[in-house]
C-alpha cells in the first residue's frame, strides 16, 4: 500500500479506467512514478491540455480540440456521404479501416425501449436538418445488428424518407476470418439472405 | 438454489466490463433477473439480444441473491431485425413484460400466449395476435377486460362500446347518453378471428388505457414503455 493520499488518490482513479481494476492502476500508477520525468509529466501535461480544449463538433458530434473536427474541416470529404454511428468509438473503427472518405453523424446513444431515450436526446433532428442544409446524396446507417440498433436504424429511415436522401445500411453476414461452424444462428440466417451471385 | 428452464429473453444490461445483467421471462419463474459471466462479450452478444429463446440454469446461495445464469440459446429472432414492424413488436413485448410484471411470480398462462406470438412476428395477421396478448397481459396483471356481455342489459350479441371505468363491454342501447364516453369496440376484438389494420390500433387505444392505469396504481405512474408506443405509431401509419 502506498501511504502518501495523493498517489492512492491517483490509484483510485486510475482504476476507474476501462481494462483496469485495482491491482492493475497500481502498476500503472507504479510504471509512472519511476518514468515521472519521461513518461509521467508530458503525460499530465498532455492531459491536462486536452481536457482544457476538448470538444463535441459541432456537426458530427466527433471529439476534437476545435469547434469543427478535422473530418467536418475537410472540404475534401464533403462527398454528399454521411454516415450514421452509434459512438464516436464507431466513428474511430471505421476511420481506422480508412474505407469511408465521406463525413460522419454520431449519435451517442441508441433508442432504447427500457431506458427512455427518444430521437431528441440522440439529435436525429439534427441529422434530418443536415440533409437539406447540405443537400445529401446518401446516408449510410452503420448502426449495430442489434434490436436497439436497428430500432433506430428503422426510425431514422422513416425519419429521413420525406427528404427523399438515399438511404443504405451495413451488410450483415459472415466476418472476415469467420468459420460458419461457428456462427450464431441469427448471422448465418442474415448472411443466407444476403447471399450474392459469384 | 437452482433451477433449470426454458425462458425468452426480455433485457440485458452490461454489468462491469465483462458481465451483463439478464432478465428472462420463463412459465415457472416469471420475469427472473441474473448475472451473465462473460455477457459483455462479443461471444455472447449475438445471443444476449431481447426476444431470443434461451435454456436458462439459475444458480443462487440464497433465493434472495440475484443470482447467476448459465443461458444456452435455443431460437435467435434476428429475422425480425430487418423487419421494422416485427422488430416493433418484438421489443414491445420484451418492454411490457419487463415493465409490468412483478419479478419471480409464475405467470404460466401468459408464458403460453407469449410463445407462439414471438414465433408469428413477421408473418401475416400477427398484429391481430399482438392485441389479444395485451388482453391476455391485462388479465395476468388483474385488469382483464369482459368482452362477453353487456354490462347494463346482460346480452351477448350487438356490443358496441367497452366501459373505461370497469373494462366491460355495453351495447348500444345499454349505453344510451353516455355512449360518447366510451371506447368504440372494434370489430371483432371480442371474438378470435383476424381483425382489420384500424380494428387493432382502436383496440390497442383500449388496452394502452388499462395498462396505464395499472402502471399508475402499482408502479407509481411509470408510463408506458416508448416501445409500445412506436409499435402504435407505425401500426396506425400501415393501417
Amino acid at each position: 500500500m502506498a501511504d502518501d493520499a495523493g498517489i492512492e488518490g491517483l490509484i483510485e482513479l486510475m482504476a476507474r479506467l476501462p481494462g483496469l481494476g485495482p491491482r492493475s492502476a497500481r502498476r500503472a500508477v507504479l510504471m509512472l512514478l519511476k518514468k515521472r520525468g519521461q513518461l509521467m509529466a508530458p503525460l499530465a501535461q498532455a492531459m491536462a491540455q486536452v481536457a482544457l480544449t476538448a470538444k463535441d463538433c459541432h456537426i458530427c458530434g466527433n471529439i476534437g480540440t476545435a469547434d469543427l473536427c478535422p473530418i467536418c474541416a475537410d472540404p475534401a470529404r464533403a462527398n454528399g456521404e454521411v454516415c450514421v454511428v452509434e459512438d464516436v468509438a464507431d466513428l474511430w473503427a471505421l476511420e481506422r479501416a480508412g474505407v469511408f472518405r465521406g463525413r460522419y453523424h454520431v449519435l451517442g446513444g441508441l433508442l432504447s425501449a427500457l431506458d427512455a431515450v427518444g430521437p431528441e436526446e440522440l439529435g436525429i433532428p439534427r441529422l434530418a436538418r443536415r440533409v437539406t442544409d447540405e443537400g445529401l446524396r446518401e446516408v449510410i446507417l452503420a448502426l449495430n445488428a442489434t434490436v436497439d440498433g436497428q430500432t433506430t436504424a428503422h426510425y431514422i429511415a422513416d425519419a429521413l424518407a420525406p427528404t427523399g436522401v438515399q438511404l443504405s445500411s451495413l451488410a450483415q453476414g459472415v466476418p472476415v476470418g469467420g468459420e460458419l461452424d461457428y456462427l450464431d444462428d441469427g448471422t448465418l440466417g442474415a448472411a443466407l439472405r444476403a447471399r450474392r451471385r459469384v | 438454489m437452482e433451477w433449470r428452464e426454458e425462458g425468452l429473453l426480455i433485457a440485458m444490461r452490461p454489468h462491469g466490463e465483462t458481465a451483463a445483467i439478464i432478465e428472462v421471462f420463463t412459465r415457472g419463474h416469471g420475469r427472473h433477473a441474473g448475472v451473465v459471466r462473460g455477457g459483455a462479450s462479443r461471444r455472447m452478444a449475438a445471443h444476449l439480444q431481447p426476444g431470443t429463446q434461451v435454456m436458462a440454469d439459475w444458480h443462487a446461495r440464497l433465493g434472495e441473491h440475484i443470482g447467476t445464469f448459465t443461458i444456452e440459446p435455443l431460437k435467435s429472432r434476428a429475422h425480425v431485425l430487418g423487419d421494422r414492424l416485427a422488430l416493433a413488436g418484438l421489443s414491445a413485448v420484451c418492454a411490457l413484460l419487463h415493465t409490468t410484471l412483478p419479478e419471480r411470480a409464475p405467470c404460466p398462462a401468459l408464458w403460453l400466449a407469449t410463445m407462439p406470438l414471438m414465433d408469428a412476428l413477421g408473418e401475416t395477421d400477427w398484429a391481430s395476435a399482438y392485441l389479444r396478448w395485451e388482453l391476455r397481459l391485462l388479465e395476468e396483471l388483474g385488469y382483464g377486460l369482459d368482452l362477453s356481455s353487456c354490462a347494463v342489459t346482460g346480452a351477448t350479441e350487438g356490443l358496441a362500446f367497452v366501459s373505461p371505468r370497469t373494462g366491460r363491454a355495453v351495447t348500444q342501447a345499454g349505453a344510451g347518453d353516455w355512449a360518447e364516453k366510451l371506447f368504440p369496440l372494434p370489430e371483432g376484438m371480442a371474438g378470435q378471428g383476424p381483425l382489420a389494420p384500424q380494428a387493432v390500433v382502436q383496440g390497442l387505444a383500449i388496452t394502452g388505457h388499462f395498462l396505464t392505469r395499472e402502471l399508475v396504481e402499482t408502479h407509481h405512474g411509470r408510463p408506458l414503455p416508448e416501445a409500445r408506443g412506436r409499435l402504435l405509431d407505425l401500426l396506425a401509419r400501415a393501417g
